[in-house]
């Protein structure tokens, strides 16, 4: 009994579970560029959501329970559904057949090296020693922080979308003429 | 770990989950007598174990109201052949019943369906960010609908399928912001907090009418009910996504509408109409004995039934949209009332503060 509950202990399960969602994270990640049994779209997109998901996990594990129900909400829940959406209209039979073309896989590798070489640079100038993330009222600081501190960044990013979507608009409104 | 905190869980996990489902049996028979009530007909009378004639009044009676119907229809479901159609693709056909039923199953785990009995919660998971995690989790339902049209390989169930991800994902929004307001009014995610709140300055749908209105109504769309049951219109897409699957695999599909009822009914109660609270009795505020937890729940309960009912008696009462009135209501009425909806409550509480 004394055992299992040492086992069971809070920080020995946060561990435990940190693992198996950074696995998961990882494993359906790749899955969805580089599934060697099915070449679907639609297992693609559903990897991705999986991978999402798991990331969610993550968020949770650091007690970020905002950004957990958010990434779940808007990615998993919208903009995935989006993409299937977009799957399901197309010619899947041609998207399957197509092989893997030997500049879109060297640019695939120098992408993510790049991606890789960056998130180094980050993590070695993280600093280990830093306060534990707060548990309560994160919301709240969350939405504060958004609105004072970080006000022109969230704005000019949401100029971003609008313009995407006006440029979605425009696009679509021609081919009609 | 907290030996307590597990078992005391599972106790309710299964208590929750029993009674849900006993709950989506019984509604499957409510419905049928409902709309038989409605259509001036009997509905289900006859179906009774051989015992039950042995059993004087009761028997009869229940045999009368159709209380062994659920049975004979949860046995005729596993004894049905499971029929799985050549030309289907196998692992999404398996899956998609699994992936509507688990999300439906998921979001009752935060809410708050009594206050406190002994010390324990009468709530699963009192998260910070129940709302949110709702919406989240009922999102997710789309994906066994939109896999089950894809998987069928056929036209019709295609049709329902896509025509199912973009309904919900135009009301989602237009229900997410409706509840911007009582999240403006209250000042917290919580479901457990939004219920005291309302204990002590009434229910929240004297405040926000409107965006009572706007949920209850998007909640009809994302259950796929009518008047928005486009996804599994009969007369023109045959059966929609479901229309090639059969016996146990359909009656997940079932299991998942009706759980997906059971819940936007228990979300209306908690976020509008006060959880299980009442204004009178000293019902208001947490439960200090046994008898009064018991009452809190049975409070909840019976205003969830209402909600339940409301559902069915909208179902027979009205005529289904055509698609693109389905999606002018979503995108051009809602969606702007919503937002005006969001402004107003913003003006009242800074002119009040």
């Amino acid at each position: 009994m004394e055992q299992i509950n040492n086992l069971l202990s809070a920080s020995n399960v946060t561990d435990v579970l940190f693992y198996v969602f950074a696995a998961l994270t990882l494993l359906c990640a790749v899955l969805v560029v580089a599934n060697p049994f099915s070449r679907n779209p639609v297992t693609s997109a559903m990897f991705l959501v999986l991978t999402i998901i798991s990331m969610s996990g993550l968020f949770l594990l650091l007690h970020a329970f905002f950004l957990a129900a958010v990434q779940i909400l808007v990615y998993a829940g919208a903009v995935m559904v989006l993409f299937l959406f977009v799957i399901m209209l197309l010619d899947l039979k041609e998207e399957q057949r197509r092989r893997i073309k030997f500049f879109g896989l060297a640019a695939g590798l120098v992408s993510v090296g790049i991606v890789v070489s960056i998130f180094v640079k980050a993590l070695a100038s993280v600093k280990t020693d830093a306060a534990p993330p707060t548990l309560e009222g994160e919301t709240y600081a969350l939405g504060k922080l958004l609105f004072t501190q970080y006000t022109l960044p969230f704005e000019i990013v949401s100029v971003l979308l609008l313009v995407a979507m006006v440029g979605v608009i425009l696009l679509s409104k021609k081919k009609l003429e | 770990m907290d030996w307590n905190f597990i078992i005391f869980s599972l106790v309710k996990l299964a208590i929750i989950v029993g009674v849900v489902q006993g709950l989506v049996a019984y509604s499957v028979l409510a419905e049928r007598k409902i709309s038989a009530w409605i259509q001036d007909r009997v509905g289900p009378n006859r179906c009774a174990p051989p015992f039950a004639k042995y059993i004087p009044v009761l028997g009869p009676l229940l045999t009368r109201w159709g209380m062994f119907q659920p049975l004979a229809d949860g046995l005729k479901f596993m004894f049905k052949e499971d029929f799985t159609p050549a030309g289907v693709k196998k692992i999404y056909f398996f899956l998609a019943p699994a992936i509507a039923v688990i999300p439906a199953m998921l979001t009752v785990a935060v809410i708050p369906f009594g206050s406190v009995m002994g010390n324990q919660k009468m709530v699963l998971a009192d998260l910070n960010v129940g709302i949110l995690y709702t919406f989240g989790i009922v999102s997710m339902g789309v994906y066994g609908i939109v896999l089950a049209g894809y998987a069928a390989n056929s036209k019709y169930p295609m049709f329902g399928g896509i025509r199912s991800s973009a309904q919900m994902i135009s009301y989602e929004i237009a229900m997410g912001m409706s509840v911007i307001p009582v999240l403006l009014i209250v000042g917290n995610l919580n479901l457990g907090k939004i219920i005291s709140w309302q204990a002590d300055h009434g229910w929240l749908v004297m405040y926000a009418p409107i965006a009572f209105v706007i949920f209850m109504v998007s909640s009809f769309a994302e259950t796929n009910r009518t008047p928005f049951d486009l996804p599994e219109a009969e007369t023109e897409l045959v059966g929609g996504y479901h229309t090639e699957y059969g016996s146990m695999k359909f009656a997940l599909f079932f299991l998942a509408e009706y759980s997906n009822m059971v819940s936007s009914s228990a979300m209306m109660v908690t976020l509008f109409f006060g959880g299980w609270t009442l204004p009178f009795w000293g019902l208001d505020h947490a439960a200090t004995s046994l008898g009064m937890g018991i009452a809190h729940i049975l409070v909840f309960l019976v205003k969830m039934l209402f909600f339940m009912v409301v559902f069915i008696w909208v179902r027979w009462m009205f005529p289904r949209f055509r698609y693109d009135q389905l999606m002018d209501l979503g995108w051009r009425t809602f969606l702007p009332l919503a937002l005006v909806n969001i402004l107003i409550t913003a003006l009242w509480l800074w002119m009040r503060s």
